[in-house]
């Protein structure tokens, strides 16, 4: 009887969004502003990389209510699953050789390549939110299959993923004092293909980055200690 | 566009497989695959930063949560009375 509802009720959402979607012509572009973006996004924003354009500079107010969710996730989750363990300790195992040695060998070269992913934010495809799920990651890789894992330390982390975020909200706070408006792009720009250029993007990015691998580090923490 | 295609019918399978299995662990593996599958077709959509996001995040760290809360939990799902 259950099965039988759901299944009509499934069938009768398919039919509405089948109706509902008929309508809009797929692949064809029907808005002015993505051409903006690319004819002037380079020239006013000076990263290379529209897309890092669009989330930092253009919506960047958009961005750091992104961020802002996320802390208030894993700020939930640490809530919600918070633990002095002990236990751990006595649980953990040597790994062999070979888990052992690869691992220590992928860890620095995982952890460069997310740096480089949210470093070059603005001239390559990535950013802060790519660089950080990839570090978490190598964290990830100690956790499974390292050396002795007695857990993150935790106050550590937490510093790094409160900077980053302070860093964020003063630098678009600077901009609210040198210009009048939150996240005002006020560093110069330079060359467009530079390292150095693009103002305030990279520096944002960067904080993004550090903060993301933070607090998805701090999430599975969490996760492995508790019960 | 033929290996695209084909990319999204295994998608459509290992979503349906996701579904259907009762061993809770191989339904966690087909929806990392199914992420993995995911960042390869944005690739070649030409949104290399959605398929960098899709891949570290879908299929890695994803995956790894869920199979650390099926250890706290229980692996297989029972059939539910009343069907």
């Amino acid at each position: 009887m259950r099965k039988a509802v759901s299944f009509i009720l499934v069938v009768i959402i398919a039919i509405g969004i089948g109706f509902s979607l008929q309508e809009v012509p797929f692949g064809k572009t029907k808005s002015e502003v993505r051409k903006y973006y690319l004819e002037k996004g380079i020239e006013q924003t000076g990263a290379t990389n529209i897309v890092t354009s669009v989330v930092v500079s253009y919506r960047g107010f958009d961005t750091l209510g992104e961020v802002t969710v996320l802390f208030i996730a894993a700020i939930g989750l640490s809530a919600v699953l918070y633990r002095k363990e002990e236990r751990l300790k006595k649980e953990v195992r040597k790994s062999s050789l070979i888990l052992y040695t690869g691992c220590r060998f992928l860890f620095p070269l995982i952890i460069l390549f997310g740096a480089y992913i949210f470093i070059h934010g603005h001239l390559t495809p990535g950013g802060g939110f790519q660089g950080g799920a990839v570090i978490a990651s190598a964290f990830l890789l100690t956790m499974l299959g390292c050396w002795r894992w007695g857990g993150i330390n935790r106050n550590r982390f937490k510093i790094t993923e409160s900077l980053s975020g302070l860093i964020f909200v003063v630098v678009g706070l600077l901009g609210l004092l040198y210009g009048g408006y939150f996240l005002l792009n006020y560093l110069p720009k330079g060359m467009p293909n530079e390292l150095f250029s693009a103002g305030i993007i990279p520096i944002i990015y960067i904080a993004i980055g550090f903060k993301v691998g933070s607090e998805i580090t701090g999430i599975i923490d969490n996760m492995t200690r508790s019960g | 566009m033929i290996l695209e295609v084909i990319l999204v019918f295994v998608m459509l399978v290992a979503a349906i497989a996701a579904g259907i299995f009762k061993d809770l662990l191989n339904a966690i593996i087909a929806t990392g695959f199914v992420s993995f599958l995911a960042a390869i077709l944005f690739y070649f959509l030409q949104a290399p930063d959605v398929a960098m996001a899709e891949a570290s995040i879908g299929a890695a760290l994803t995956v790894a949560i869920f199979i650390i809360a099926i250890k706290k939990t229980k692996r297989f799902e029972e059939d539910e009375e009343g069907s």
